[in-house]
This record gives structure tokens, C-alpha cells and sequence, in this order.
């Protein structure tokens, strides 16, 4: 694994695909037998901070990468490992 | 004649050879109804989430956000925000970064509202489930009368004053401009990736279309024909209100009511109630003021209740005495 300090946040606001999406992400840094936390950011403060406006989000080193949508975990595994 | 024909007759052979249920039993007529309307509902909405993947991926709501807060509008940003309300997705777990990334922008709290009004009420499913089950001329007022609610009532709220009850701490967020990167996506990358997630919401949204329609089949099938008539009339003033209120403490999507909706008009509900009914079961609910509340203080929350609400009724009258 290149980068032992990426950092990958799931932002939502407490909905069930939210929830949904941090399940699949976390599933996902498990395949891929990643040493990373995966953190849930609940704060509507520190998402819109961020740029996001629609939830459920993924960030990858606090970048926004996808945002609206909950996509499946295949693409999940393909976007850590591209920005990882 | 209908494109949708060839639909009618593969419904018919299912329901009277493969099932081989006899022609004007009522179990018949339903389950004819449920087949032909899920084949052409599910065939329309593929296409149509298949073009708003195409809408989203050139207009995301960022880009929106930033048009809307570039320069004054003068009004004509009530519009805007309707209009963009209407086209763009919307799940109610977005409402609250979505109203506080507005108002962090500088984006007018009346506008903002206008947006929030529009958004839950028109989706693409939406529209396209009013044009496939009461036609194109329904679903265009419909869309019209959404967009026009959504106006009058951000236009209305933002003279109310009420920017002291958004919680303070929206106030204090300092908006980081998010570029949003145009990166070279090859034009068959693009394809599959509309394609992919044109088909993904489909498949998401598809039980609850088949829950609609299953309700809607079988009140089109076991419900005789004029029944409400003799309780629900357009003439009885108290209906349309009731039938708003009533649905407020209710919550499903558009995409669940509106089948349900189309029986109900058949056997005789006003169109006018049935839509303020359909309306406040979408556009206001109890789960969507709970997420709110965590950026809205009560007051606000219930004069945006409270002015949706009765717009709402007041299309609801003019569908029934227009319509």
C-alpha cells in the first residue's frame, strides 16, 4: 500500500443510504486489506465546509470525490485504490 | 396511435393466456393493469434516469449553487431555483447541506426555500409517472404548478423576515469554492457511466414503483367504479384541505403515491384533492422537518410548513375547479 496516511471520510447526514455507503466503504478498505480507518462525518458544519451539498459523499484525503449518489462497492474499491 | 400498444397486447397475453384468467373478471382487470403499467412505467424511467445522469454530470448542483450566488438576480432567481429544484435529483437526506450550502454562499433564504419547496415534488420519475398514467398535459401542469408553488412560497417566506430563525452556526460557515474539476473523460467512458448509473437508480427505485402499482391494480380492479364519489366531491370545500393536512404526517416518494394517485381519480376522487393529498405527502413530512430542525429554529420551520401547506391547497382548489 503506497500511502499508509491516506485519509477516507464518508459524509451524510444521518440517512439510511448515508449509512449504506459507510458500510460499503468500510467493506471495501477490508477487500482491499487497507490499514485505514474509515470516518463517518456527521457534522452539517464540516460537510458543507468541505463543498459537498448532497449526501451520501465519499473524500479521499478530504477531497470530495463522489458526492449524490451511492455507488456500488466495486466502484468504491476502484476510486481508493486510484487516489490512494 | 399509442407506442405503447404493443405493451397493451404482451399485457393481455400474459393476463388471459399464461395466466388464463377469463376477460372482464376483476382479478383480470387488475392484474392487466399492473403488467401494462410496470412494462411501460420501468421502460420510460430507464430512459429518462439515463438522460438526468447526462443532466448531472454537466450541472451539478455546485455549479448551480455558484450561478445562483454570483451576482443579484432581482427576482428572477425565484425562478432559477424552481426551475433547478424541479430537474435536478433530490433525496431528503441532502435538504440540510443543501440549505445550509445555499445560505453559506449568500444565496437569499427565500430562494433557497423555493428550491426546497420544488425539489421533493418534481423528480424525473415523477414526471414521468404522471405522463405515463394521466397523460402529457397533466404531467406538464403538474410540473407548471410545482414550480409556480415553489416560487410564490419562497417569495412569500422571504417577506416573513425569518433569517433570525436559521441556527446561527450557518451563519458562521465560511463557504470553501470548490472547483468543480472538468477532467477528459472519453466519450464511451461517458456513455458507461451514464449508462451505469442511469440503470443503478432505476434498479433502486423499482420496488417502490411495483408497491405503487400493485395498490394502484388492485384498487383498479376491486374498487367499483364512482365509490368516492358519494364522500369526496369537488364541490365539498372541506376536502381539499383535509386531505392535505392528513397527509402530512405521512411520508412516501413520489414514485409509491402516484400510481396509487391514478386509481383513486378513476373511481372518482377529484384530481385537484388527490393531487394536494399527493403533494403533501411528498413535499412535506415529518422526517424531512426533523432533519431541518438541526439548521432551522421551530419558527421558521413552521411558517415554511405552514405557507407550503396552503399553497398546496390553493392548487389543489384550482385543479378541481379548472381541471
Amino acid at each position: 500500500m503506497k500511502n499508509r496516511n491516506t485519509q477516507i471520510q464518508v459524509l451524510g447526514s444521518g440517512c439510511p443510504t448515508c449509512e449504506k455507503l459507510f458500510q460499503l466503504t468500510k467493506q471495501a478498505v477490508g477487500e482491499l486489506d487497507l490499514k485505514v480507518e474509515v470516518e463517518y462525518v456527521n457534522d452539517i458544519q464540516k460537510i458543507v465546509e468541505m463543498g459537498v451539498m448532497s449526501v451520501p459523499a465519499l473524500a479521499i484525503n478530504g477531497k470530495p470525490v463522489i458526492s449524490g449518489l451511492l455507488p456500488d462497492i466495486e466502484k468504491i474499491k476502484e476510486i481508493i485504490k486510484e487516489l490512494s | 396511435m399509442d407506442i405503447f400498444y404493443p405493451l397493451q397486447l404482451f399485457s393481455d397475453w400474459i393476463t388471459f393466456e399464461i395466466f388464463n384468467i377469463e376477460a372482464g373478471q376483476r382479478l383480470g382487470a387488475s392484474v392487466n393493469f399492473f403488467v401494462y403499467a410496470f412494462l411501460k412505467i420501468i421502460f420510460l424511467i430507464l430512459a429518462v434516469n439515463y438522460l438526468m445522469a447526462i443532466v448531472r454530470h454537466y450541472l451539478p448542483i455546485e455549479r448551480l449553487r455558484d450561478f445562483l450566488a454570483s451576482r443579484k438576480w432581482y427576482g428572477a432567481d425565484y425562478f432559477f431555483a424552481a426551475v433547478f429544484g424541479a430537474i435536478t435529483p433530490f433525496c431528503s437526506c441532502s435538504s440540510i447541506p443543501l440549505f445550509v450550502g445555499f445560505l453559506g454562499a449568500g444565496i437569499p433564504l427565500g430562494v433557497t426555500l423555493s428550491f426546497l419547496i420544488v425539489s421533493p415534488l418534481v423528480n424525473q420519475v415523477a414526471v414521468v409517472l404522471f405522463a405515463g398514467l394521466f397523460g402529457w398535459k397533466i404531467a406538464i401542469l403538474y410540473v407548471l404548478s410545482a414550480v409556480s408553488l415553489g416560487m410564490a412560497g419562497g417569495f412569500i417566506l422571504s417577506k416573513f423576515k425569518l433569517e433570525k430563525y436559521v441556527a446561527d452556526y450557518v451563519w458562521k460557515i465560511k463557504n470553501r469554492q470548490v472547483e468543480a474539476e472538468n477532467q477528459k473523460i472519453s466519450f464511451n467512458k461517458l456513455q458507461k457511466k451514464f449508462w451505469d448509473e442511469g440503470f443503478a437508480m432505476t434498479q433502486k427505485i423499482t420496488p417502490y414503483v411495483l408497491i405503487g402499482i400493485a395498490v394502484g391494480a388492485g384498487i383498479h380492479g376491486f374498487v367499483p367504479a364512482g365509490f368516492f364519489e358519494k364522500y369526496i366531491t369537488a364541490e365539498n370545500l372541506f376536502a381539499v384541505p383535509i386531505a392535505a393536512i392528513a397527509a402530512v404526517p405521512m411520508y412516501a416518494n413520489a414514485v409509491g403515491v402516484i400510481p396509487i394517485m391514478q386509481s383513486l381519480v378513476e373511481k372518482g376522487i377529484p384530481l385537484g384533492t388527490a393531487m394536494a393529498f399527493m403533494m403533501a405527502v411528498v413535499g412535506l413530512s415529518l422526517p424531512e422537518a426533523l432533519i431541518l430542525k438541526r439548521a432551522m429554529k421551530l419558527k421558521l420551520l413552521v411558517y415554511f410548513f405552514g405557507v407550503t401547506t396552503i399553497d398546496i391547497i390553493i392548487i389543489g382548489y384550482l385543479f378541481n375547479a379548472f381541471i
